[in-house]
């Protein structure tokens, strides 16, 4: 039976983890390869890691880390973060991802999705999606696409852009809800249904997460493929082990034991 | 040492380094002779059935052929693991190797496509790709046409309905799954085949 999947994912400024993943028994808690492996080992699916300054200096630091986490990391891993153009996400490739994730750019050209997927296939194309609700609570107001790290409203709607970015190849979708990010307040399954109902491609579920429950809950309303948390060890959860034996006992099926 | 077969499609990288953290003696290319020397081969690929019509371009085809026929040890995966049948509806026009008889279709559409994510193996006993592998082992998929569950179906996965996911007949194997992205059990199935 295919299993939801459960992703950690690593926030990367200048070369070292800047937020959340604090393992217990890490000495460094900032290094992303170790980070990457030891989340593996406790049974994440899948690793993200996300380049959130991506300037142009940082560059080389970061596929220097893509580089170093990918020698030893036999799960996929998804790069994301500052890639512009074909030949960005060729060099992320080439240092070791499996998968690339794309925001702004492709929002500026969705050529880019198709390009990307022509040469390294669709299933190496992640289009990320940072989304957040019209008229703050109003429920009618659908949800409107942000670029540039959430500071830019790209004047989108979130389902209308999720349906052309997976006619233009992509992948799968990596949806973030802006309006729980980091709130702890469990996703907004709302907006994972209408986004995961509209493609057939698989949509990774991403912001909110504070609980097991939270997790349950997306899985089953939201009817997301697969659930990302950044920060998942702020919020009283163990580890992913854990996580998904909670999963598990709640009949959700998941890679566990692993 | 091991031949990967580089035709151009997707990222061979991850392959590569599998057998290398293996300490496996891996050589990338897409050179026949290069193949026609190895003592293993293994066929890669994601994407679609249509970037295999590099492999006739290129007369590296007959060379796969010939170093199949000959008892080379031969390792497809994904959609090399697909070339080893008749051919697959997603290209019509580019014929598999037909070692294995059938061809690749598109999922049903009671369940989402592509097919996505980790799913278990039901196992055959007796696989030697699989020697060690426990039943209901997780392994990552990502594709969107499946090949039929046939009588060399060493492992079989649920997804709308049963497929293979591994398949072996005396020195040719195949796996729908990724080895090199399946954690632990993944490496085992990598190292089971370079000690075929």
């Amino acid at each position: 039976m295919l299993t939801k999947r459960i992703i950690a994912c690593l926030d990367v400024d200048g070369g070292r983890v800047v937020k959340g993943v604090r393992f217990k028994n890490l000495r460094d808690a900032g290094d992303p390869a170790e980070c990457a492996t030891a989340h593996a080992r406790s049974g994440a699916d899948e690793i993200v890691l996300l380049d959130i300054t991506a300037t142009s200096g940082n560059r080389r630091t970061l596929l220097d880390v893509v580089r170093e986490a990918a020698r030893s990391l036999f799960v996929p891993f998804t790069v994301g973060g500052g890639i512009r153009q074909l030949e960005d996400a060729a060099a992320v490739f080439d240092a070791g991802a499996d998968k690339i994730a794309i925001n702004s750019a492709a929002v500026r050209d969705p050529a880019l999705i198709g390009k990307i997927a022509a040469r390294f296939g669709s299933q190496a194309v992640v289009v990320a999606i940072d989304a957040r609700k019209v008229n703050g609570r109003s429920a009618n107001g659908g949800f409107e696409v942000f670029t540039a790290g959430g500071r830019v409203p790209a004047g989108r709607d979130a389902i209308a852009w999720t349906r052309e970015a997976a006619a233009c190849g992509a992948g799968e979708i990596l949806l973030t809800s802006m309006d729980r990010d980091g709130t702890q307040l469990g996703f907004d399954c709302q907006l994972v249904r209408e986004v995961a109902e509209a493609v057939s491609i698989p949509v990774i579920a991403s912001g909110g997460a504070g609980s097991a429950h939270d997790f349950i809950q997306v899985f089953r309303e939201g009817h997301a493929d697969a659930a990302l948390a950044a920060s998942i060890f702020h919020f009283g959860i163990e580890n992913i082990a854990q996580l998904k034996r909670e999963l598990h006992r709640a009949s959700v099926p998941v890679r566990w034991p692993c | 040492m091991i031949a990967v077969v580089d035709y151009g499609a997707g990222n061979l990288n991850s392959v590569k380094k599998a057998f290398d953290y293996l300490g496996v003696d891996v050589v990338v290319t897409d050179q026949c002779q290069v193949l026609t020397a190895a003592d293993k081969i293994v066929l890669p690929g994601v994407g679609h059935f249509s970037s295999l019509r590099a492999l006739n371009r290129t007369g590296l085809r007959e060379a796969l052929l010939q170093a199949a026929f000959a008892g080379k040890p031969f390792l497809g995966i994904c959609l090399g693991m697909q070339w080893l049948f008749d051919g697959s509806e997603e290209c019509v026009e580019i014929a598999g190797a037909g070692i294995f008889p059938g061809k690749c279709r598109q999922f049903p559409s009671s369940v989402k496509s592509p097919h996505v994510g980790w799913n278990s193996l039901t196992v055959q006993n007796g696989s030697r790709l699989l020697r060690g592998v426990a039943q209901d082992s997780f392994v990552y998929y990502t594709h969107s046409f499946h090949a039929p569950v046939l009588a060399a179906t060493s492992a079989a996965s649920e997804y709308g309905l049963q497929f293979t996911g591994a398949i072996e007949q005396s020195n040719i194997f195949g796996v729908q799954f990724h080895p090199e992205k399946s954690g632990d059990v993944g490496l085992m199935i990598l190292k089971n085949f370079c000690e075929v």
